[in-house]
């Protein structure tokens, strides 16, 4: 319950690309959670947490686009100074490598949700648990 | 006129020469070759049936994959210690090709080409600098022979020291350049920039080819040189450069109908086309000591033409290459199948990515460029892996062409398709056509 699906897309780094692929999440009345994307010259992945993403991975392949489903995994922390670096104390500690990990805030509970994904995710899950970081479940970070 | 007999001999008199030289060939390659005895009494056709020049149109034609299958000596007609030279294709696709030649063979190939370096202008005053390369590769070993038979003084000097070709051109005093178009060209800039005036070198003509090239390639090399360039065409299997070599006319390749007898045909249902008609040519070896070639697929397209020339020859003259009726590409002077470049992607993606080829001249350098679609197998959420598979894919792919290429990884349904859903395959973008 704590695995959030993350939707991962290919895309050409062209003028447009972006714009298209969100304007037709749009039309269909995906709701996006968190947005991340990273880029090389020529291609990119744009990684994103929407409402529904069996519904939104449907409709993006119908269109062409390589959707493949992520697990990560969600913790919550302190919107306050130094929030973000305890958590990757505590992975530094640990020695876990992290892949990538982005954030975004929670308006209603004045809260941070760190998106975080690692090669082995159900080691990540562990530690975190470990040291009692408080997990989002992956149904209320797509309700938020 | 180097050959005056021959070179404006009546056409009804070449056909004769022809059929005659044909009916001999065509009898020691039966009798002599064990490819030839058992591919012809499988077509049930036999030397007693050749009667006229048309009746060559029984003979089955004889593919590069034949060759490939003789791999190395197979095609030989004579004894291994007859053999004094071999040179060989380059074999980018599989087994290369190997050609022999004998004494007389090396004669013959001398003659021909020196019949084209006087249809150029030159004789035995001249010097020619030859920037073909000396190798296995036929080109400059053809127009070295070719020179020696005219007299004239060669320089060997191969390809590439390009400021010492410079160097030399001038000090020498070359009175004609051997090149492909692409170094020519690059050979002309780096001329231009040691200050070389093309005006006082007084250069008499050049001779190129082993490249497919267009009417403005042409233009720039004698734009640049200040003199007339004549075209050469040739290939391994049948001798080498000299099978066809162009005239002060500039229209069109002679033919050297005496050692070789053209034919056009329709490559898809392989029927002879008539004269002025666009085909594949298809050559016959009419005097070939070591390896008789029997209707040859070049692959190469063209159309011949048998009216007299305005240089006075009567020999049949082929029209400039203007393209291949399979899908070869030749890039920086190597030989490219699409073929090829599925068999590297199939090493990264069990199903067949789609794929798109490009090449380009943004200068005087040829660039490919091999755009993949990315699917579900290509495709991960790690920007590492993703590279990764971008730079294994150019790998494999330089491992199979022998050439660098750039890769580049596209959306899904990206590359254009006709109507009927296919791409594609090879986008030329240099205009050879």
């Amino acid at each position: 319950m704590y695995k959030i699906t993350q939707l991962s897309i290919f895309l050409e780094n062209k003028r447009g690309n972006l714009y298209q692929v969100l304007n037709l999440l749009a039309e269909n009345d995906i709701n996006i959670r968190a947005l991340f994307l990273a880029d090389t010259t020529e291609f990119g992945i744009l990684r994103l947490v929407v409402q529904d993403p069996l519904k939104a991975k449907e409709i993006l392949e119908k269109n062409y686009y390589i959707v493949k489903n992520t697990p990560i995994i969600g913790a919550e922390l302190d919107d306050t100074p130094g929030g973000l670096s305890s958590i990757l104390k505590i992975l530094k500690d640990e020695e876990i490598d992290l892949e990538y990990l982005y954030a975004f805030t929670h308006e209603r509970s004045e809260k941070a949700i760190l998106l975080l994904q690692a090669k082995d995710l159900d080691e990540l899950l562990s530690i975190l648990n470990a040291y009692k970081i408080p997990l989002v479940p992956a149904e209320e970070v797509y309700n938020l | 006129m180097w050959n005056e007999e021959i070179e404006c001999m009546s056409r009804e008199d070449i056909f004769e020469l022809q059929l005659k030289k044909l009916q001999a060939t065509v009898k020691r390659a039966f009798d002599k070759i064990p490819f030839y005895t058992e591919k012809y009494s499988n077509a049930n056709v036999f030397p007693e049936d050749i009667e006229t020049l048309k009746d060559i149109e029984k003979l089955p034609f004889l593919t590069k994959d034949d060759l490939r299958a003789c791999y190395p000596f197979g095609m030989f007609a004579v004894d291994k210690k007859e053999i004094i030279e071999v040179h060989s294709s380059s074999g980018t696709t599989g087994k290369p090709v190997v050609s022999g030649y004998t004494q007389g063979d090396i004669d013959n190939w001398g003659e021909i080409v020196a019949r084209g370096l006087t249809m150029m202008g030159l004789d035995e005053d001249d010097i020619i600098q030859n920037t073909h390369g000396y190798g296995l590769f036929t080109g400059g070993f053809g127009v070295h022979y070719g020179a020696h038979k005219l007299g004239a003084t060669i320089i060997p000097i191969s390809t590439g020291q390009t400021r010492r070709q410079v160097e030399i051109m001038a000090d020498f005093g070359t009175t004609c350049l051997i090149f492909t178009p692409s170094y020519g060209i690059y050979l002309g800039e780096v001329a231009k920039e040691e200050g070389i005036d093309f005006e006082k070198l007084g250069l008499k003509a050049i001779g190129f080819g082993a490249e497919m090239w267009t009417a403005e390639m042409r233009e720039r090399i004698e734009d640049t040189f200040k003199t007339k360039a004549y075209n050469i065409y040739g290939l391994t299997e049948l001798m080498g450069p000299g099978v066809g070599i162009e005239c002060s006319a500039q229209n069109g390749l002679h033919i050297a109908e005496d050692f070789f007898y053209p034919e056009i045909i329709d490559p898809k249902t392989g029927n002879t086309l008539p004269e002025g008609t666009h085909g594949e040519l298809v050559l016959t070896n009419l005097e070939r000591e070591s390896m008789p070639i029997i209707r040859f697929r070049t692959k190469d397209l063209t159309a011949l033409h048998y009216d007299t020339c305005a240089c006075g020859r009567t020999l049949a003259r082929m029209e400039r290459i203007t393209g291949r009726s399979d899908d070869m590409i030749k890039v920086k002077g190597v030989a490219v199948f699409p073929s090829q470049i599925e068999k590297a992607l199939l090493k990264v993606s069990d199903i067949e990515p789609h794929y798109q080829i490009i090449v380009t001249r943004p200068d005087i350098m040829d660039e490919i460029e091999i755009k993949v679609e990315a699917s579900e197998s290509l495709f991960s959420d790690d920007i590492k892996e993703m590279i990764g598979v971008k730079r294994k894919i150019g790998e494999y792919i330089q491992n199979e062409i022998g050439i660098a290429v750039n890769v580049s990884l596209v959306a899904p349904k990206s590359i254009p398709r006709s109507t009927k859903g296919k791409i594609q395959r090879v986008i030329d973008k240099r205009n050879l056509h």
